[in-house]
């Protein structure tokens, strides 16, 4: 890492309060957290432990019930929804466990979604060629194994060429082979373009690829650890 | 293409079928609208032209010999921009080579040019000599005449032989109806146009007119020139003048537009509304589906609007299918009215299709409808806030309340109570799946009591109250021994005398004029018969009313009318009502024979002949006689026009019901089909996990058709009584001066509709249900809801 990295995302005591019934759910109970430039962080911990919550939060999916946050020098604590919108559209990317590709829309097309509104994409056979998709482009989701169906997502998410990769358990869905493949792409993609990136996930093995390790549990940051090593995705075995 | 764009088409490739359902229910409104709004427009403008072009008059008069002399005095009434007198008589034609009497409306044609009401020459040329006639161009063709054809004429007592010159079709004459008839027969009744020499010279009308027609500047009300003119005519025998809603043929044009109006307000409305709560049943199961869809497209960065267009675009698809659909259909319909208006209305140029700008307002409304069915799940999609839209729906709640107490005390089985939670789970859903069966029942009853209400007509017109084979008018100067010369013409059985006396009954500001038919006491051919059936003679000391008639002139029995007479003495009395009887034709006002006579202080005399005849073989020989007796001015052959309305009908209302079983079809379909769609997708996971636990396919088919064929059922009773509110509605709405329609609502109405709507019903559900067949329960369990 460099000297004095720019700091992407920046949040203080970041607080959300579900109302489930007659429940009341504490997801994020006071979180101070600071995410840099470049950086591979992974966000690990139980379900529950309110990683999936932060997640949205700063993704603009989702609004804190108390706290702030900025991104970049940015505060979107109390933006618009349509600031929000805006606020996706241009800056994030996100990679989700269950891949949410549209069925009735092939490969290309998928990651055409993002480009369609996009202020600076590259072209949807670029990014599909970044996650060595380019001979499955005109495949629908139902015809692709669970790891490409994940790298079409990763295409979608990169193809803006986003400041941030947001990645929600990103290999919860696959087996430990295909899972290195897609971790293999998002550290090739880290890497390439400097995108800051977060992957949340409670599979503890994933930890070694990081440049830092948050833990949050119950809702609060438990431990932060910063790599000396970094393994790569190959050497990671679950 | 954008990768939106695509996912729209695809969706809809997916979805085809439910799309086309629902399509096919919109399809059904345009097409009506294109017919009824289109036909009537165009009905409207085609006639329009060809009164603009031929001037036809705003004001019909006739006197019985007004001189020529007064015609200054009528030019000089403020407002009148032209008039054009002419001679008219009405005469029995004799046909070379046909046995049967023909009547004919003799008209003077003037030296000059025709002003108004201007008849369009179609072929040869107009008479230049007395020994030429030109005749309306149906007549022509339905005689099979060629130019140069002789017919004869009896002019006023004389035979007289002429040679057809030409064809002509006039403004006047766009449904040509003879005297007593209840739809054109081109056969027997003719428009001919004779040199005024002749007429005047045959009438005794020289230097005289007897038919007035005036035009009126634009702008001017009619009401006082028909009275200024009735004054300046009324010394020489006037009848009240006429403005156009009073002349025969518009009045059956203004009918026919009336009724396709009423069309167009009762039918659409109810296809449109089944529309929209279609697209909206579908539309919010799909927004549902696709929640996880939606929350990606709002973390990829699409705004709340992309998302909400997307998906009023699928129903935008739906409307673009159901418009193509409907002005195909709508076309098709419109084409055949077209075919049959040329077939009943005269006129020199077709009637033009559908004008344009209801194709293009009816696309707005078919947008609009199925824009207005996915609003709601539209903004649904669009409110979804995008963390929530990415985890999995919160299961229906369901509570316990009385309804499950209810299924408890009757030991309802699992899956029945299954189909009773889901309907009081969603009872909007079920209430509009219930209602649009239930209305497609009803467009069912109020399509399907028309033959029943058809049979009702014939049965009190023809076969109660006019019995006679043949009906014939005479000059009014016809002696009363006339009955004793037709009873000895062969083949005659009964024969019996009445008299017609065209009157205005006024009460107050109401006023209409109306034939007043004279009943004996012993009258067994022409008689009166009121709902029951019962034959009534009219109390001779006044005037017994049909019901249209009395509720026109706003009186009742007991009330007092004034009854003007406008031939005979032409005096005017005072008569109370004395009875109100149902009729379906016309405005009919009778008095006793004997009553009338003491009245007028006559001896007994006669103005027409009713009589059968002993059997169609003796018919020829009757008719070769007839046509020249003396002072008969037409015959009417009720035998033939009870014989062409019964084809016209039967022809007509088997097109009629077709139509509208397809609609009822249409409508039920849509219903079923999507709605058992519904919950087939909402009931997927559950219905296999049951096939898991060992349920048949039977019983989770049960599970799946019950609750649509359930509300079909209930369905039933709901659509029997708006079908009969409709049918009530429509009845009223075609009611007019020129025939009524009755109320006829037989079980049997109501048994078709619901026996077509729960067949339709039930194959829709078991199209869906077939689709278990190949559940595939692993694969069911597996996906993510």
């Amino acid at each position: 890492m460099s000297q004095d990295p720019e700091i992407v995302f920046r949040t203080e005591g970041l607080t959300k309060t579900y109302q489930t019934g007659d429940v009341q759910v504490h997801a994020l109970a006071g979180v101070d957290l600071t995410l840099y430039a470049a950086e591979l962080t992974v966000l690990l911990g139980q379900s529950g432990s309110g990683k999936s919550t932060l997640l949205n939060i700063l993704g603009g999916l989702d609004h804190p019930s108390k706290g702030r946050f900025w991104f970049k020098d940015r505060e979107l604590t109390e933006a618009s929804d349509r600031a929000l919108t805006r606020y996706r559209r241009d800056h994030v990317g996100f990679v989700f466990q269950f891949y949410n590709l549209v069925p009735s829309l092939t490969a290309r097309e998928n990651v055409q979604l993002v480009t369609d509104v996009a202020r600076a994409p590259m072209t949807p056979a670029e990014a599909l060629d970044l996650v060595g998709l380019s001979h499955r482009m005109d495949h629908f989701p139902a015809q692709m194994s669970g790891g490409e169906q994940q790298r079409v997502a990763i295409a979608r998410a990169i193809a803006k060429r986003p400041e941030v990769l947001l990645c929600d358990e990103p290999t919860g869905a696959l087996d430990s082979k295909t899972g290195t493949q897609v971790l293999d792409t998002l550290r090739h993609v880290n890497e390439a373009f400097g995108t800051s990136t977060v992957v949340i996930t409670h599979n503890a093995a994933i930890q070694g690829m990081a440049h830092r390790v948050i833990r949050l549990a119950d809702g609060q940051i438990e431990s932060v650890r910063v790599n000396d090593t970094r393994l790569a995705p190959a050497d990671i075995v679950w | 293409m954008h990768a939106l764009d695509r996912k729209l088409l695809r969706d809809f490739k997916r979805l085809w079928v439910q799309g086309l359902a629902i399509a096919l229910v919109l399809a059904a409104g345009i097409a009506v609208i294109l017919m009824s709004v289109g036909m009537s427009r165009a009905l409207d403008d085609t006639r329009a032209a060809y009164y603009d072009t031929n001037r036809f008059a705003h004001v019909f008069a006739s006197a019985r010999r007004a001189p020529l002399s007064i015609l200054p005095d009528l030019r000089a009434i403020e407002g009148v921009a032209q008039i054009e007198a002419q001679v008219r008589a009405y005469a029995v034609l004799d046909i070379p080579g046909r046995a049967k009497p023909a009547t004919g409306l003799l008209i003077s044609r003037p030296e000059g040019e025709a002003v108004l009401n201007i008849p369009l020459l179609r072929s040869g040329h107009w008479p230049e000599t007395n020994s030429e006639v030109v005749v309306n161009r149906p007549f022509f063709d339905a005689n099979g005449f060629a130019l140069g054809d002789e017919l004869s004429v009896n002019l006023n007592g004389r035979k007289r032989s002429l040679t057809i010159s030409g064809t002509a079709l006039s403004p006047e004459f766009v449904y040509t109806i003879g005297p007593g008839a209840l739809m054109p027969q081109n056969e027997t009744f003719g428009i001919l146009w004779l040199t005024a020499e002749v007429m005047d010279a045959s009438y005794g009308m020289s230097g005289a007119f007897n038919t007035l027609g005036l035009a009126l500047l634009p702008r001017t009300s009619v009401a006082p020139v028909k009275a200024q003119v009735k004054a300046v005519l009324d010394p020489y025998g006037a009848t009240t003048p006429q403005d156009r809603s009073g002349q025969q043929s518009n009045a059956f044009l203004d009918a026919e537009i009336t009724q396709l109006r009423v069309l167009a307000y009762v039918l659409p409305p109810v296809f449109l509304l089944i529309t929209v709560f279609l697209v909206s049943m579908v539309m919010s199961r799909i927004v549902q589906l696709e929640r996880s869809e939606i929350g990606l497209m709002k973390a990829i960065g699409y705004t709340n609007l992309e998302i909400a267009l997307h998906y009023l675009m699928l129903a935008g698809l739906i409307a673009a299918l159901g418009v193509g659909i409907g002005w195909l259909a709508g076309s098709w319909l419109a084409l055949a009215m077209a075919r049959l208006y040329a077939q009943y209305f005269d006129f020199p140029f077709l009637v033009f299709g559908v004008p344009l700008s209801v194709y293009a307002w009816s696309a707005g409304i078919g947008v609009a409808t199925t824009s207005l069915g996915a609003l709601r799940a539209a903004f649904a999609a669009a409110r979804l806030a995008p963390a929530v839209a990415m985890a999995p729906p919160a299961p229906p709640r369901f509570q316990t309340n009385l309804g499950d107490r209810a299924m408890a005390a009757l030991h309802l089985s699992q899956p029945s109570r299954m189909i009773l939670r889901a309907l009081l789970r969603w009872p909007l859903r079920a209430g509009m799946t219930l209602l649009g069966m239930a209305l497609a029942v009803a467009v069912l009853v109020a399509s399907n009591f028309f033959p029943d209400a058809m049979e009702e007509i014939i049965d009190s017109a023809f076969y109660q109250s006019n019995r006679q084979d043949m009906l014939l008018l005479f000059d009014p100067s016809a002696p009363v021994s006339a009955v004793e010369d037709v009873r000895r013409l062969p083949g005659v059985m009964q024969v019996e005398p009445q008299q017609y006396y065209s009157a205005r009954l006024i009460n107050g500001p109401y006023e209409k004029l109306v034939p007043i038919s004279s009943v004996s006491a012993s009258a067994d051919l022409a008689r009166v018969v009121d709902g029951t059936g019962q034959a009534i003679a009219p109390d001779p000391s006044g005037v017994l009313l049909s019901d249209r008639l009395a509720s026109a002139l706003h009186v009742t029995v007991g009330d007092s009318i004034t009854v003007s007479f406008e031939s005979g003495l032409r005096e005017t009395h005072q008569v109370p009502v004395t009875g109100v009887v149902t009729q379906f034709f016309g405005l009919g006002a009778y008095m006793d024979e004997t009553a009338l006579n003491r009245m007028f202080r006559q001896s007994p005399r006669l103005t027409n002949v009713n009589l059968t005849l002993a059997d169609p073989g003796a018919a020829e020989e009757f008719e070769s006689q007839i046509k020249d007796f003396p002072r008969l001015v037409a015959t009417i052959n009720m035998t033939e026009n009870r014989q062409s309305f019964l084809d016209t009908l039967s022809q007509n209302i088997l097109v009629v019901t077709t139509i509208y079983g397809i609609l009822g079809t249409i409508i039920t379909v849509g219903v079923a089909y999507n709605a058992t769609r519904v919950q087939l997708s909402e009931r997927a996971r559950e219905l296999a996990s049951l096939r898991i636990l060992g349920f048949s396919k039977g019983e989770v088919a049960y599970i799946l058709a019950g609750e649509v064929l359930l509300l079909a059922l209930i369905a039933q009773p709901v659509g029997w009584a708006l079908g009969a509110g409709v049918a009530s509605l429509m009845t009223s709405g075609f009611s007019s001066d020129l025939y009524a329609i009755p109320l006829v609502l037989e079980p049997g109405t109501f048994a078709r509709a619901s026996l077509i709507v729960l067949g339709a019903a039930t194959v829709s559900v078991a199209l869906v249900a077939r689709r278990l067949n190949n559940l595939d329960l692993i694969a069911v369990m597996k996906t993510r809801e």
